[in-house]
């Protein structure tokens, strides 16, 4: 027995939800747990209350529609990499799942609890930001909207207040000239990445001659939250891979899987290879 | 409104259980000392290592990172499940055979693991290839054999189960 004592109470309704998580200002949310539970079996959490979502219905659905794809909080990674909906409209989705975690754990972590938990190693954040996607969000003054770049604020700190559930997280869907990139150096398949990358970007007019447009690049591992290379980006639409990875101005700091130097070195050859992604025509 | 304690109720390699348990046990604890099923093995307990893995509703997940309070409802099965029905018999073998294991611990996760691939290779009607193996099992450690063995066994008895020779 590891975790510190708490209560339990599965809640049907977000309402519920938000109700208990006013009343106790120190109780967690928990999804698929993949996170929460590790860090209550280590004791780095000790919640008084879980409040357990996993049976508020409506929040498990994938749907493509008006140009977006919306996936809800609770969908299971495993559940959003079996989707055709995901590997024809959301590819990079598709190409960044394989890499969470490992089987066991893509069977039960959500893709909201993921976005929430917002470890600045993980690769759906990176995904979220590359896509400029948005989450929706039920508090205690209702519904609202908030875009990926206001909802990463810190190390693991996000818009989300205190009494705020995740329900839904959308991005654009994929069109004929979208092109997506998406690489990560681990250790061993499925850990934390040392770094990673997430790209998205249009091609620019037809065949031998396209050129890539409204390219972005969001690099994971490398700071507090998922960080675009604005410079690089720029370098890349013009088509200079090599200045491009001398445009990147990340400022990773040392940590134990590897140095800052060592991580600067990776997103330069990361870039490289999502580059290549990049302007390869969609399949 | 909630309690330190529940009752809960749910199918165990088959049997029903019911049980009452604080809902900070993990569900790896409650089948070990619970249930007195010790053939899950715990390990690291914070999801890295594997040791745990075992089948909730069909599917694998980390013993150690599931509360026994939400398997409440739930079809668990664990080593001991999956040996006496004979549905691992033969990369058990497989595994003896080839020596994939030494001291045994990993031994349990990664047959489990091993057969939600082979499951899902049967459903697909392909046979998986080292890369695949290797890539679905990266989520247990084995500190003896050095991985090779294990790729191995398991890689026989996908041959095996789709008609070729072991």
């Amino acid at each position: 027995m590891k975790p510190a004592p708490f209560a339990y109470k599965k809640v049907r309704t977000l309402e519920e939800a938000v109700a208990l998580l006013a009343e106790h200002k120190d109780a967690r949310l928990l999804a698929g747990g993949q996170s929460l539970i590790a860090t209550l079996n280590m004791r780095l959490s000790a919640p008084s209350l879980l409040i357990d979502i996993n049976g508020i219905g409506g929040l498990d659905g994938i749907a493509h529609k008006s140009g977006t794809v919306e996936i809800g909080a609770l969908v299971r990674h495993a559940q959003a990499e079996r989707s055709d909906v995901v590997a024809k409209h959301a590819p990079l989705l598709a190409r960044a799942l394989p890499h969470i975690g490992h089987a066991a754990i893509r069977n039960c972590g959500t893709l909201g609890g993921s976005i929430a938990f917002a470890d600045p190693a993980a690769e759906l954040p990176a995904c979220l930001l590359a896509l400029d996607g948005e989450v929706d969000v039920t508090g205690p003054k209702g519904k609202r909207t908030v875009k990926a770049p206001d909802f990463f604020k810190g190390l693991f700190e996000t818009a989300l207040g205190p009494q705020d559930v995740l329900t839904a997280i959308r991005v654009p869907a994929a069109s004929k000239d979208s092109r997506v990139g998406f690489a990560e150096l681990a250790r061993r398949h499925g850990d934390y990445a040392i770094v990673g990358l997430a790209a998205c970007a249009r091609a620019d007019g037809k065949g031998n001659n396209s050129r890539l447009a409204d390219v972005r690049l969001a690099f994971f591992g490398v700071g507090a939250t998922p960080l675009r290379a604005k410079k690089a980006e720029a370098a890349l639409a013009e088509g200079n891979v090599d200045a491009a990875v001398a445009a990147l101005d990340l400022d990773p700091q040392d940590d134990v899987q590897a140095t800052a130097a060592v991580k600067k070195h990776l997103a330069g050859v990361l870039l490289r290879r999502v580059a290549k992604q990049l302007m390869e025509a969609r399949a | 409104m909630s309690d330190l304690v529940l009752d809960i109720s749910l199918t165990v390699n088959g049997e029903q259980v019911r049980e009452r348990i604080e809902p900070r046990t993990t569900l790896v604890d409650f089948l070990r000392e619970d249930l007195g099923l010790t053939g899950s093995h715990v390990g690291c307990e914070h999801g890295v290592c594997g040791s745990c893995t075992v089948r909730v509703n069909g599917e694998i997940v980390r013993g150690c990172l599931m509360l026994a309070v939400q398997c409440d409802g739930a079809k668990v099965e664990t080593i001991e499940g999956l040996s006496d029905s004979g549905e691992v018999a033969d990369l058990q073998a497989a595994f003896e055979q080839r020596n994939a294991l030494q001291c045994g611990y990993c031994t349990p996760g990664m047959i489990a693991a091993a057969q939600d691939l082979l499951l899902q290779a049967k459903e697909r009607g392909g046979v998986p290839n080292r890369d695949q193996i290797r890539e679905h099992l990266s989520g247990n450690y084995c500190r003896c054999t050095g991985y090779h063995a294990i790729v191995d066994a398991v890689e026989a008895v996908a041959q095996a189960r789709a008609g070729g020779k072991q």
